[in-house]
């Protein structure tokens, strides 16, 4: 592995001087499932570490807020997905945590860290973005909170300045009645990244549906439809589908080693029609 | 700094080194404590054949540094006999026929471990669940899912004598 210096801040104003003395040149350490195998490969230039697990503020794991959850930055997905709060608010985020990796990745994995990769194929982001996490940041010059979708910049690019981190990621419980879903579609069964994902979050009484869309774009893609057609189950096929394709269309796939751009459109839609049925099914279920 | 003092409880024995900062903890394993029971397959936590028990939890040691352990609790498959006798998982895989090559299989053992340890009672489909993180190219798994069945019904078995008045 390449040499590179270690270190473990107590303090923030220690993580701050770090920062900036290292200016672009340093990685930030928490769970490292990502990190250590990019070191090991030489894909980064990063000369140090900054282990971020010796501040005890990150470690606040999963807090009750005002009408919502919020998740600490070291919270590991391996917690999150057997916590009750979790599985009964946010159903697609558990089910896509339990996409990733495997027991030994979720044990080590951060929900932050996935997100501060700012991969397209995140597991992770098109739940969040269809429940409507706000992420937390915090830098040597004060807090500022965004909108998940405005995290998200380029492929491998967020929002986050050179001095900046993510303290916690806000979740607030969606209107009820609701139904959410979350689907991969990969080369495989087991550990494989994402040749389409897509979570969808069904809110009948507003008449609303938002979809996330995972690794059909330059970043995960949020997308919502307002008017109802989507909703009403009374709504003509022919009606739910061109709404549907509307939504699809938003998305700017490209060709690469899991899959040909075309597949990923066609399996798009598809699995957004999916997702929609599983999630106005488990509305169904939670009404009766 | 690049290199640090750290001091990590492995199967029961505190060890106090000093490690260059890049070390991953399975190198620390294997070729500073000479435990070369942890193995390295893919080394980018793909196979499970460095698993060992971190704080109990199962974790790749490929995917972390030495200095991270610092002030933690380890389990390798060494650790997993216990005077001069073999941990109910051990011998289940020999008499099932768990074990083909063997390079997967201290990291299984570890894997099943922290599967009967949390779920006594675990169910075929959970235990798949649970080592669903470790590669076995040769056994199919069924052996080694049997195996691990084996074990769990002796260590009730085993927890039931103990408890009794």
């Amino acid at each position: 592995m390449s040499t590179f210096q270690y270190y473990r801040p107590q303090r923030f104003e220690e993580l701050w001087q770090l920062m900036v003395e290292y200016n672009n040149a340093f990685s930030l350490l928490a769970g490292g499932t990502d990190l250590l195998v990019r070191l090991r490969k030489g894909r980064t230039n990063s000369r140090a570490l900054i282990d971020i697990k010796g501040l005890q503020e990150l470690h606040g794991g999963i807090q009750e807020i005002n009408g919502g959850l919020r998740v600490g930055a070291l919270a590991l997905m391996g917690d999150l997905v057997d916590d009750a709060r979790m599985q009964q608010h946010f159903p697609a985020l558990v089910e896509a945590m339990k996409w990733v990796g495997s027991t030994q990745i979720r044990n080590r994995a951060t929900l932050t860290g996935n997100i501060c990769n700012a991969s397209p194929a995140a597991d992770t982001a098109p739940a969040l973005l269809v429940y409507g996490a706000r992420v937390n940041i915090l830098g040597s010059l004060g807090e500022r909170t965004l909108s998940l979708e405005d995290f998200f910049l380029a492929p491998g690019r967020s929002a986050l300045n050179p001095h900046e981190i993510v303290q916690s990621i806000d979740l607030s419980y969606p209107e009820t009645p609701n139904g959410s879903s979350f689907l991969r579609l990969t080369r495989r069964r087991g550990f494989d990244l994402a040749t389409v994902s897509v979570a969808c979050l069904l809110i009948p009484e507003a008449g609303r549906i938002r979809f996330g869309l995972g690794a059909v774009a330059p970043t995960p893609l949020l997308v919502i439809d307002g008017s109802g057609v989507l909703t009403q189950t009374e709504s003509a096929q022919v009606a739910k589908e061109s709404a549907l394709a509307k939504l699809a269309e938003r998305a700017t796939p490209i060709s690469d080693v899991r899959a040909s751009k075309e597949y990923r459109q066609a399996m798009l839609f598809a699995l957004m029609s999916k997702a929609q049925h599983i999630a106005s099914e488990r509305l169904n279920q939670s009404r009766s | 700094m690049i290199e640090k003092t750290i001091t990590v409880t492995v199967n029961g024995e505190v060890h106090t080194r000093t490690v260059k900062v890049h070390r991953t903890l399975l190198e620390f394993i294997r070729e500073d404590l000479y435990l070369t029971g942890t193995k390295e397959g893919c080394n980018e936590g793909e196979c499970g054949g460095c698993t060992i028990l971190f704080d109990g939890k199962p974790l790749n040691s490929c995917m972390m540094l030495a200095m991270e352990a610092d002030g933690h609790d380890i389990l390798t498959v060494e650790g997993l006999e216990k005077d001069g006798k073999l941990h109910p998982l051990q011998e289940a895989f020999i008499e099932v026929g768990a074990v083909q090559c063997g390079f997967c299989t201290p990291g299984m053992l570890l894997s099943a471990k922290a599967c009967l340890d949390e779920f006594p009672d675990a169910s075929e489909d959970r235990i798949r669940k649970e080592i669903e993180g470790n590669i076995c190219r040769c056994t199919g798994y069924n052996r080694i899912v049997q195996a691990i069945q084996v074990a769990a019904e002796k260590m009730r078995q085993d927890t039931l004598i103990v408890n009794k008045p």
